[in-house]
């Protein structure tokens, strides 16, 4: 090991690698390019999971929604292609069935209606909601509050609007809370101002009045449009979807095999599917990447086995000065880990510095999905120690290769 | 200093081989300057190169400073070359991208002298050939003979017991080729065993001990004016 420390070996090192420049650089470029990949994909496929994680970070994972539609198959008398409604004696009965899997659920009755404040309007969706909403999909509220349980039971006609519309309705720097805005010709006290997330969001710039004010005032009776429900920990979310649908089609007289009579979407599952797109890029960036750092590799190793035959009488002269084999063996072998070494630093220095430009052009931008993408250190340890070895023992070969001829032989060659 | 007895040694080509040494005995001792002569395939750098440990012969005895070389493995001889034998090739072959110290130097590195030390010690030996102005110059800004005096002084560097040189003077013209001899003879002078190979007799007359090679035997070895006027 005293060698290594020798600042005459690396002298040597310095000089033939100075000498030859084609291979230096050749070989610099191939470990550079594998490590590079390595550090880049790998980044930006933890980057995406980071970016899905947090789509779906404030919205629970394990809601199922529900919503009807029109029926495929004729049943009971009836004809296919019926439409027909949720009710609130679904809700009733799914609550009371299903009270262990259900934790939450929110029945939901969603229109567009004009919203005029002062001189200002437009154009937004209003949503009669359930306080348990905030529980399920939680909103960033900037001022006030959300809605509870007490503008329920009073029919308040109070609404909690986005930081879009207040923007768009209110002059800037007014107080919103607790001034008065038109939906649909209405007056309704404002009580909250929220930030829609910038993940996934079935809502959009949404006014929130209570569910049963909505009811009262769009004259809806007994009517759903859709609910949002969420599971208890431990169920299976997948079973209660289906015997939730099952429970709904009995009420309903649907066929139990209609395929089109309900519309659900199950968050889990869809996130379970990204989860895997993203295991999957995962899966191929290391497969990538280490093929790309074995190809890198064995450039060196070739390379240097080139340089070797190029240098052989360079070795000769060498070995006639009095150079043992284990010094040629030495030199060889250091001089490739040298280069791989310098070679994989320089590959994670510019991987960063691209990861670093990535990061700062996308984290502004909420439309990709790609938040601080980095690369773990002990993995490109490990990638970087990894390349080491194999870099050593690619380095054996032509080192091997120049110690077995006798040193005339090595001599003889022009 | 160099013993070899019955020497046999042949050259495998395809099936068959090609008998090159046939039996060669010669003794020369400490302080000899000695050359070899004879006609081109006579087997005349065959010898010499086993003599230098660069190649193995077959059969007969080799003993160096006493010591029989035999089953030698390649970190041995390195070793002994470093210790007793210094080379001068006729394409000096100099390293190209070192400069004229550092290649004077290169042999104290196997050495393991220190880098300060040996850059100091092949100055010296720089000097000594006439080219210390030259030292930090690359072999191909040198002419035929400084390069060959580089080589010279590469080879002397290491304070060897004996100094080889296969055709010194092969290619170089009769100026530079004397101010080469010269060199040779003060090595031999100091008490230097020199051992060379050339074509050319007026080469060989400045040397003492002229043996001649033909077809793999010793067909003369004579002692030259040379050594008697002495
Ligand atoms: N490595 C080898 N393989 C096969 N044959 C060889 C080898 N080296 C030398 N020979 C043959 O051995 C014979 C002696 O070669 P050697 O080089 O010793 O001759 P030489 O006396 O030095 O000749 P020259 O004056 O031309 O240098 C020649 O016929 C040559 O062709
Ligand atoms: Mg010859």
């Amino acid at each position: 090991m005293k060698f290594l420390f020798d600042s005459d070996t690396w002298q040597e090192i310095y000089g033939s690698i100075r000498k030859n420049k084609v291979r230096t650089v050749i070989t610099i470029i191939g470990v550079l390019w594998g490590i590079f990949l390595l550090v880049v994909l790998l980044g930006a496929a933890r980057g995406m999971e980071n970016g899905f994680n947090k789509l779906f970070g404030n919205f629970a994972t394990n809601s199922v929604f529900v919503w009807t539609q029109r029926t495929d198959t004729p049943f009971k008398g009836f004809q296919e292609g019926r439409r027909f409604r949720l009710t609130m004696n679904d809700i009733e009965v799914l609550k009371s069935e299903y009270s262990n899997e259900i934790k939450l659920l929110a029945p939901r009755n969603q229109t567009n209606n004009l919203l005029v404040h002062n001189f200002k309007s437009g154009d937004f969706r209003v949503s009669g909601d359930y306080p348990v909403l905030d529980q399920i999909q939680k909103k960033q509220l900037l001022y006030g509050r959300f809605l509870n349980d007490n503008d329920i039971l009073s029919t308040a006609k109070v609404t909690v609007i986005s930081e879009d519309m207040y923007i768009q309705l209110f002059d800037k720097g007014v107080n919103p809370i607790g001034e008065y805005l038109k939906i649909n010709s209405i007056n309704y006290k404002v009580i909250g101002v929220y930030k829609p997330s910038n993940t996934i969001d079935f809502d959009g710039d949404t006014a929130y009045i209570p569910f049963t004010t909505y009811r009262k005032v769009y004259n809806t009776a007994n009517r759903v449009d859709w609910m949002m429900i969420t599971a208890n920990e431990g169920t299976n979310i997948e079973q209660m979807e289906k015997d939730i649908l099952l429970t709904l089609k009995g009420l309903h007289k649907v066929h139990p095999e209609d395929k089109r009579a309900f519309g659900s979407v199950n968050l889990g599952k869809e996130i379970g599917k990204v989860t895997g797109f993203i295991i999957g890029m995962q899966f191929l960036t290391w497969f990538v990447g280490i093929a790309t750092l074995i190809a890198g590799v064995f450039a060196i190793g070739n390379i240097l086995l080139i340089t070797v035959k190029e240098r052989t009488k360079e070795i000769g002269i060498r070995r006639a000065l009095g150079a043992t084999p284990k010094s040629i063996r030495q030199q060889i072998i250091l001089e490739s880990v040298f280069l791989t070494t310098v070679a994989g630093m320089l590959g994670i220095i510019f991987g960063s510095l691209v990861l670093f430009l990535i990061d700062a052009a996308v984290s502004n931008n909420d439309d990709i999905p790609l938040i601080n993408p980095t690369v773990n250190i002990p993995i490109i340890f490990i990638a970087f120690a990894t390349l080491i070895v194999l870099g050593t023992m690619i380095g054996l070969i032509p080192a091997h290769m120049a110690t077995i001829v006798k040193p005339i032989e090595a001599l003889r060659e022009e | 200093m160099i013993k070899i007895e019955k020497l046999h040694k042949s050259y495998p080509i395809g099936k068959d081989s090609l008998h090159v040494l046939k039996g060669i005995d010669l003794h020369i001792k400490e302080g000899e300057f000695v050359s070899i002569m004879g006609s081109s395939g006579s087997g005349k750098s065959t010898l010499l190169n086993i003599v230098g440990l660069l190649d193995i012969h077959d059969e007969g005895d080799y003993y160096l400073n006493d010591q029989l070389i035999k089953d030698m493995n390649e970190k041995k001889s390195a070793i002994l070359r470093n210790k007793f034998l210094g080379f001068v090739f006729q394409s000096f072959n100099l390293i190209s991208y070192k400069t004229a110290l550092e290649n004077v130097a290169l042999p104290l590195y196997y050495k393991g002298m220190s880098r300060k030390e040996r850059l100091k010690v092949a100055l010296e030996y720089l000097d000594k050939v006439g080219l210390k102005d030259w030292a930090n110059h690359l072999p191909n800004e040198l002419s035929g003979g400084q390069k060959q005096r580089v080589a010279i002084a590469r080879a002397l560097v290491t304070k060897p017991k004996v100094v080889l040189a296969d055709e010194p003077t092969g290619a170089l013209d009769s100026t530079t080729t004397d101010s080469v001899m010269d060199l040779l003879k003060d090595i031999n002078d100091e008490g230097m065993t020199v051992f060379v190979i050339t074509h050319e007799e007026e080469v060989a007359e400045q040397t003492k001990r002229i043996v001649r090679l033909k077809d793999g035997v010793i067909i003369s070895d004579e002692l030259t004016k040379a050594s008697k006027a002495v």
